[in-house]
């Protein structure tokens, strides 16, 4: 194990130096630039073997990654809000043709009004995509995700593609220490990609994409849709793998001081960071507060958040992205949806934070858990949606 | 008729995992009007043959023969690209 220190984006394209893709097809944009930057300067440098395809736009680097991956080639790209959206219709047909692509994307603010900086709007808008999602906390956690990622997506039983997901610049562009795994490790454990109908396998000839009308769609979507039912019953296994492999605890989920808390907090990425410290801080007081924080929000580990969350006595949801459903974000829509099978089912509220990389402090947090333990006391909700750190 | 396949049954992706099946779907039912060459004005260059899109120009010694009306879509390119207009798109 090596310490470095590396921001967000340059551990993402240490991990993809170590991975050394076949093919990486993509375009730069705020605040991704830098993975696409410092992975092109490897290939240049010849530090990677990588075929680097410097496109026009994220809808032909999307469409790049798919005529590779199908080829056989691992296969990957990166990137944030509006080049998402650019490559919408080829990211639902990277899933549906179960391409196992990798995609470290740092979440941006989707326009308008156009904004560069961090919230959840971009991937949140692609979670019926039919992609694996995966939420990173720090710099390290987007490092060991992204490996990780490459043995998900290909795992046979699953093959589908995974976004690997951290916040824009808040954790893309601040400066970390982290313990990198050595390369030939990193390499050992993804193995060979082998893929089982590849288009350049000219003796068993393939065909990609044909039309598929009311006869057969239907049946390919099921498939989709098993295919990322069953990738949760897959995905610890592989989880358990590489943490014996590197000494690591990754999880479906992370629970924190959960196990005695009476009102927790749910988050995605970093804002988890500052919600521990302040978990932390409340309990040197005596208040029983935790924390959970989903891994991956696809597949939906519905199960591990039932068990984690129903012996609580008061439950928010900080979601940094608005679903625009009048009912708060999708996390908080999520959560809600999977406790409605509980036997116990603790209140619930949620609290839109951070939009366009507005500041999240620990006195926001702290006010949350404050609500939480009114509603704990009086068992009265006062808003099942909140907004937290704007102007009235 | 033959019970079609379920999703378990199925590969997956709507990947097609052999070669020339567009043999079994026979398109020619998709046709509005169907080419009909007047052979003694052909001059047998085989432009309508390169340019089918379903291989449906009929083409034997060198010599264009008529229209496979089994996979014959009806698209007029046939028609269209002819150098001697011998070729008319007529109903049915
Ligand atoms: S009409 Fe179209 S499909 Fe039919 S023979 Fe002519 S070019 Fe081919
Ligand atoms: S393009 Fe016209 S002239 Fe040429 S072969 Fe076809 S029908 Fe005959």
């Amino acid at each position: 194990m090596k310490l470095t220190a590396l921001t967000g984006d340059q551990a993402a394209a240490e991990a993809m130096r170590q991975i050394e893709p076949d093919v990486v097809a993509a375009y730069p944009i705020t605040p991704q630039t830098e993975i696409v930057m410092n992975f092109s300067q490897f290939a240049a440098d010849g530090r990677v073997k990588t075929e680097m395809i410097p496109v026009e736009s994220e809808h032909s680097a999307m469409s790049a990654c798919v005529g590779s991956a199908a080829s056989g080639a691992r296969t990957m790209t990166a990137t944030s809000a509006n080049g998402l959206a650019l490559m919408w219709e080829i990211v639902y047909i990277t899933a549906s043709l179960r391409l196992p692509i990798v995609m470290p994307v740092v979440n941006r603010a989707l326009s308008g009004p156009i904004n560069i900086h961090c919230d959840h709007s971009d991937t949140m808008g692609a979670r019926d995509s039919g992609w694996i999602q995966l939420y990173s906390e720090n710099a390290e956690e987007v490092y060991e995700n992204i490996i990780v990622a490459v043995k998900i997506a290909e795992h046979k039983k699953i093959l589908l593609p995974v976004m690997v997901c951290q916040d824009g610049f808040i954790t893309s562009h601040a400066v970390e220490g982290i313990s990198t795994f050595p390369d030939d490790k990193v390499k050992k454990f993804i193995g060979e990609y082998t893929l089982e109908h590849s288009l350049l396998d000219v003796e068993n000839p393939v065909t990609y994409g044909p039309l598929d009308l009311q006869d057969f769609y239907f049946e390919h979507k099921r498939q989709e849709a098993e295919a990322m039912k069953d990738a949760l019953k897959t995905i610890p296994a592989v989880l358990a793998e590489f943490n014996k492999t590197f000494n690591k605890s990754h999880d479906l989920v992370e629970e924190y001081k959960l196990s005695d808390a009476e009102v927790a907090i749910v988050v995605l990425s970093s804002t988890a960071g500052t919600a521990k410290g302040v978990v932390d801080e409340l309990r040197k007081k005596g208040v029983k507060a935790g924390l959970l924080k989903p891994r991956f929000f696809r597949p939906f580990p519905k199960e591990r958040i039932i068990k984690a969350l129903s012996n609580l006595k008061a439950v928010a949801v900080l979601d940094r992205s608005d679903s625009f459903s009048g009912e708060g974000g999708p996390l908080f829509s999520e959560v809600k949806a999977a406790l409605y099978e509980s036997q116990k089912r603790p209140p619930v509220i949620d609290y839109i934070f951070g939009l366009g990389g507005r500041d999240i402090f620990p006195e926001d947090i702290k006010k949350v858990y404050k609500e939480l333990e009114e509603i704990k006391k009086t068992g009265r909700i006062k808003a099942l949606v909140n907004y937290l750190g704007v102007r009235n | 008729m033959k019970k079609k396949k379920g999703w378990k049954e199925i590969p997956i992706a709507g990947i097609i995992d052999k070669g020339g099946t567009a043999r079994e779907y026979k398109t020619g039912s998709w046709r509005t009007f169907k080419p009909v060459v007047d052979k003694p004005k052909c001059i047998n260059c085989l432009q309508c043959w390169i340019y089918c899109p379903d291989s449906s120009v009929l083409v034997k010694d060198g010599k264009m023969e008529g229209f496979d009306y089994d996979y014959c879509k009806g698209c007029g390119i046939c028609a269209s690209i002819c150098p001697v207009k011998c070729i008319k798109m007529e109903k049915g």
